[in-house]
């Protein structure tokens, strides 16, 4: 499969770069939002209209009502998303939570994704439990209690959970904290009675909860999968989570990148466009070709999960690293190469920055990759 | 089964009947790869069957139209063949500047005389072609070469240019049948002045000396143009238009030494360098990283080509590739000199086969030199890519 869109693919981008461009934009949203102080840290409008696009069913199943779509088209959406920093539920409802979710019941999906497609619920997905990204360790605990499981434990970098209408949670259902085995998905309802959210704002502006769940009780058609085989589920949801974090990635390092460019075309000193200067030059093209090579990476990553290659979960890696070390490139040139001004809250390339490092840390930074791509890679 | 798919098990049976163990092992040297010509030596027989074999179906160059020794595969079909090759472990039946970098340039601005004369040669592994570009004054200015071309009448040899001057970083000019070579054939004029002139090595006038590198060996030269006549149906393209042939050839050129397409050179090294060297957990790292780079890097490449083959590509990225491909080949052998330790230093040691690895660091630091430096292309891409002022 050639590394471009298809016309179907190019015509999708074609129409949510414009709808994007139009709604999405940084004024409109993110700095709305953010000056408004909206406790969800997005707004639920825009969200409607996602869904109005077609956008929030894209990769569930076409019985569902979905779209049957894969992570080259999600990843259309989150680079726009990226692009125009636009806060929005879509990664973890609609490309994560509903990951989840097709691996469920019938019953667990007629619950929850009619919601989602309508654009009336939004998901968030608990997996982290400390600072860092460590999925391989899961001590959050459900003990069986009569018929269903009591949920015990903490969970950290949940996004949007506060605002959420479920919780997936990843939590160990037997053996112990390192196992691969015994892990179980849960998808757990907002009103469940024993969730406390401590929501906090991050340096993005986004909203992110430590949630406890002190005994919640869940019964068993909460459960997505089996119970203890919740790791393969977990995994694909890992990696479509990192996926579309990386193409989110692309976007913001391309719109830092596009903000910089007409910055060095426009900005003069010493009675020249600083862009004329090969200091500059040469920095703005080493920089282009790491976004470039992010991108194609992204997409690549992208078509071998949607094809199901058993490389898919290397390049995965790959590309998470890959997409935030040059979108952390980006934005720290872009900053520089603005000088001053790029210091201040009014100019719109410290968001960049903000952002990129909240997408870095999402499911795994470049560190936490360069040691699964050394394992996977078998050294 | 679509046709694709077919095509594909029909391509990969192909190779499984014809391609020669020998020629599905990883190529360890210079002396593994069949660059053709009239006096190549083929390193056994296989290799000669292997190019040859080949070279009946199109396959050496299996992009090309037929009626030019290709096999006239599209896009999709070109790339199932690299897949399928790659697949099979087998090596190129055939590489050469010809089939890189001349035969592009030909398929575009040559007559059709030319076209079925030369890229039929060159498919057939028949010539062996060196490229004329570099002077001693003329590195990364290119432009400013001095090789003169006087135009001669001659009704008796008929009308010809006398070309004098010098080349330099010649590559295999001792070892090429032909050269393809930029000569000033108007003074008056820089880039309008300059013709791009095909000919025949073995012409009297033609000398050339090896140049010794940093790793030992000489694979360049200097090559001497001392009264060199050359007929006037061996120009390609307009008289003192040579500079567009140049640059279209050059962007081939760039994409030929970034690595693009070949997984070879720039794929990850973290796996074939488990024994030993990762004890040390820093060195692991930089490894990951290293593959990291170099594992995107290889989608970069399969992109880029996929997009020059329908026409997606920006006609400057082969700079970007460039860049970004030779920067990287460096930084491998560089890792891969840390890796082997004092071993790697040995220069002549049989466990080494010569002190491979050694020369081959060394040789890569000519990457981001030939063909354009790195400083070039980033200067390339801020003009023609990112359209910055004044660049």
């Amino acid at each position: 499969m050639p590394l471009y869109y298809t016309e179907d693919q190019a015509m999708l981008a074609e129409s949510v770069t414009g709808f994007m461009a139009d709604e999405g934009g940084i004024k409109k949203q993110l700095r709305h939002w953010r000056d408004t102080n909206c406790k969800d840290g997005f707004g639920h409008g825009l969200w409607k209209q996602f869904a109005e696009m077609g956008l929030t069913g894209m990769l569930a199943a076409e019985a569902d009502g979905g779209l049957a779509m894969g992570h080259v088209e999600a990843g259309i959406v989150l680079a726009e998303i990226g692009r125009n920093l636009t806060p929005s539920p879509f990664l973890t409802t609609s490309v994560m939570g509903v990951t989840a979710l097709s691996e469920a019941s019938d019953e667990l999906r007629g619950r929850w994704l009619p919601g989602v497609i309508a654009g009336e619920t939004v998901l968030a997905v608990a997996i982290d439990e400390g600072a860092k990204h460590r999925p391989e360790k899961i001590a959050a605990r459900a003990e069986r209690a009569g018929n269903g499981f009591r949920l015990t434990g903490a969970k950290d970098f949940v996004i949007h959970g506060a605002s959420a209408d479920a919780i997936i949670v990843a939590a160990r259902t037997s053996g112990s904290d390192s196992d691969a085995d015994g892990v179980t998905l849960f998808a757990v309802p907002k009103d469940a009675a024993g969730i406390g959210h401590n929501a906090v704002r991050l340096v993005d502006s986004s909203m992110a909860s430590h949630v406890r769940f002190d005994g919640v009780e869940l019964d068993g058609s909460t459960v997505i999968g089996e119970v203890d085989g919740g790791r393969a589920v977990l995994n694909k949801v890992l990696a479509a989570g990192r996926i579309g974090a990386a193409a989110e990635q692309t976007g913001v390092g391309g719109g830092a990148f596009a903000m910089t460019t007409t910055y060095l075309k426009t900005r003069k000193q010493f009675g020249k466009l600083i862009g004329e200067f090969q200091a500059m030059q040469h920095r703005a093209a080493h920089l282009y070709s790491e976004l470039e090579i992010a991108e194609a990476v992204v997409i690549k990553a992208q078509q071998l999960l949607d094809g199901g290659s058993e490389r898919a979960e290397l390049m995965v890696s790959v590309a998470k690293a890959k997409a935030a070390r040059a979108c952390n490139l980006a934005v720290r040139e872009g900053v520089q190469m603005h000088g001053g001004v790029g210091m201040t809250d009014e100019y719109d390339i410290g968001l960049y920055m903000k952002r990129e490092r909240a997408l870095t840390e999402f499911m795994g930074d470049a560190n936490y990759h360069a040691e699964r791509v050394a394992q996977l890679s078998g050294y | 089964m679509s046709e694709l798919e077919a095509f594909r098990a029909e391509i990969r049976a192909w190779i499984d009947a014809n391609c020669p163990e020998e020629m599905r092992r990883p190529v360890q040297g210079e002396d593994d790869i069949c660059w053709g010509g009239r006096n190549f030596v083929f390193k056994n027989a296989a290799q000669k069957a292997w190019m040859e074999v080949c070279a009946a179906k199109g396959y050496t160059v299996a992009d090309w139209p037929k009626a030019y020794g290709g096999a006239g595969m599209s896009p999709a079909e070109a790339k199932i063949w690299r897949e399928e090759l790659a697949r099979a472990g087998a090596r190129p039946p055939l590489s050469s500047f010809g089939i890189w970098m001349l035969g592009p340039a030909l398929l575009k601005f040559g007559t059709e005389e030319q076209k079925v004369h030369y890229l039929g040669q060159i498919a057939r592994g028949e010539i062996r072609w060196c490229q004329g570009y570099s002077e001693p004054g003329s590195g990364s200015d290119l432009v400013s070469l001095q090789t003169y071309g006087e135009e001669v009448s001659d009704p008796v040899r008929g009308d010809h240019w006398v070309v004098n001057g010098q080349k330099i970083w010649t590559s295999y000019a001792d070892k090429a049948d032909w050269i393809f070579c930029l000569v000033r054939t108007d003074k008056t004029n820089v880039y309008q002045g300059i013709s791009f002139l095909l000919f025949d090595m073995a012409t009297p006038g033609v000398t050339t000396k090896p140049i010794k590198l940093i790793s030992g060996s000489s694979p360049f030269c200097e090559t001497f143009f001392d009264n060199v006549v050359v007929p006037k149906a061996q120009i390609v393209g307009q008289l003192n238009r040579g500079w567009d042939v140049a640059k279209y050839l050059l962007g081939h050129e760039r994409e030929m030494i970034s690595g693009a397409g070949d997984g070879g050179q720039t794929s990850a090294i973290g796996s074939v360098l488990k024994r030993g060297g990762l004890e040390d957990p820093m060195l692991r790292a930089e490894l990951a990283q290293f593959d990291i780079d170099a594992l995107a890097f290889s989608a970069m490449g399969e992109k880029f080509l996929d997009e020059v083959k329908v026409g997606k590509a920006h006609p400057a990225q082969p700079n970007m590739m460039k860049y970004a491909g030779t920067e990287l080949n460096k930084r491998r052998h560089e890792l891969l000199m840390v890796a082997g330790g004092s071993t790697a230093l040995e220069w002549d040691s049989e466990e080494t086969r010569g002190g491979a690895p050694a020369r081959s660091w060394l040789r890569t630091k000519a990457n981001s030199i030939e063909g354009g430096t790195s400083e070039v292309m980033l200067n390339v891409v801020a003009k023609r890519i990112l359209e910055l002022p004044g660049a």
